[in-house]
């Protein structure tokens, strides 16, 4: 039996990933987003313009540098927590908080489907770590 | 949305499961890496899966930031989590390792999930767009945006 404050730290590890994972992915479909349709860049300026375009957007560059602090929780929280509570949890609550994220911050249409997907992703992913 | 683009969220699914599995099987080939010997990592990245998995991942971020500059990060996401059940089916007919029941019912939701969102738009027009697409409609704004 794990102690109360076992549970928290877990929780706090936990949290820690998936905020990050939520702060990166958002950043980098909202420079995605602002750059434009990639075939199109492609299509204009070659395979070279559309990765500076990619590279020289400052909020893709953010974007990786929190999906990296987000994989360098993991990797911290894996070596003080179970692998089999922390991969399905983080990646499980990542689905939905990004639900959220996309719906405040990109202003998608998160519908009914959308978030009916988002929910049954998240059961699937836990049910899989069984 | 085009076959092209579905075919390019096929990839986003099929090419992160594959990778990180040819990286967990070369990483078993080498062992454990200890912090005193890191000098290991440069001889694994020289074996032939990591090499393949490194090159499977790169595959998919590129595909991955394709398919969002004209997806949903809510459209795109689902597809990703396909990869669980790809990784699943992988291990129950190719390896032929035992599913619970549990486990396939995992399966029956992630794939649920992903075809209620592919039956519906694939991307949100915001107003800002809407209105830059309506002027290049006019001739003045030649490099608006058409989403699919």
């Amino acid at each position: 039996m794990h102690s109360p404050q076992h549970l928290w730290a877990d929780a706090a590890m936990i949290a820690a990933i998936v905020i990050f994972a939520t702060i990166g992915d958002v950043m980098i479909a909202a420079a995605m987003r602002a750059i434009g349709d990639l075939d199109d860049i492609k299509a204009a300026r070659g395979l070279s313009g559309a990765i500076l375009a990619v590279l020289g957007s400052l909020r893709f560059v953010s974007g990786v540098f929190f999906m990296a602090l987000s994989f360098f929780s993991l990797l911290f929280a894996l070596s003080h927590a179970d692998l089999s509570l922390v991969a399905p949890a983080s990646a499980s609550l990542t689905f939905v908080t990004n639900a959220v994220a996309a719906k405040i911050f990109l202003h998608e249409n998160v519908d009914r489907r959308r978030w009916i997907a988002a929910v049954f992703v998240c059961a699937g992913v836990i049910l899989m770590a069984h | 949305m085009t076959f092209r683009r579905y075919l390019v969220l096929g990839v986003v699914a099929v090419t992160a499961p594959l990778g990180d599995t040819l990286l967990s099987a070369g990483m078993q080939t080498i062992g454990p890496v200890s912090l005193h010997h890191l000098s290991l990592l440069i001889y694994a990245v020289r074996t032939p899966q990591i090499l393949m998995g490194i090159a499977l991942l790169i595959a998919f971020f590129a595909s991955y930031l394709a398919s969002l500059s004209w997806a949903d990060l809510t459209y795109v996401l689902p597809a990703t989590s396909i990869g669980n059940v790809i990784v699943a089916l992988l291990a129950r007919f190719w390896r032929h390792e035992q599913i619970s029941p549990a486990r396939w019912m995992g399966i029956l939701l992630i794939t649920a999930a992903v075809g209620f969102v592919a039956r519906g738009p694939s991307y949100t027009v915001t107003n800002n767009e809407a209105s830059a697409s309506e002027l290049a409609a006019a001739g003045s704004a030649p490099d608006a945006r058409r989403p699919s």
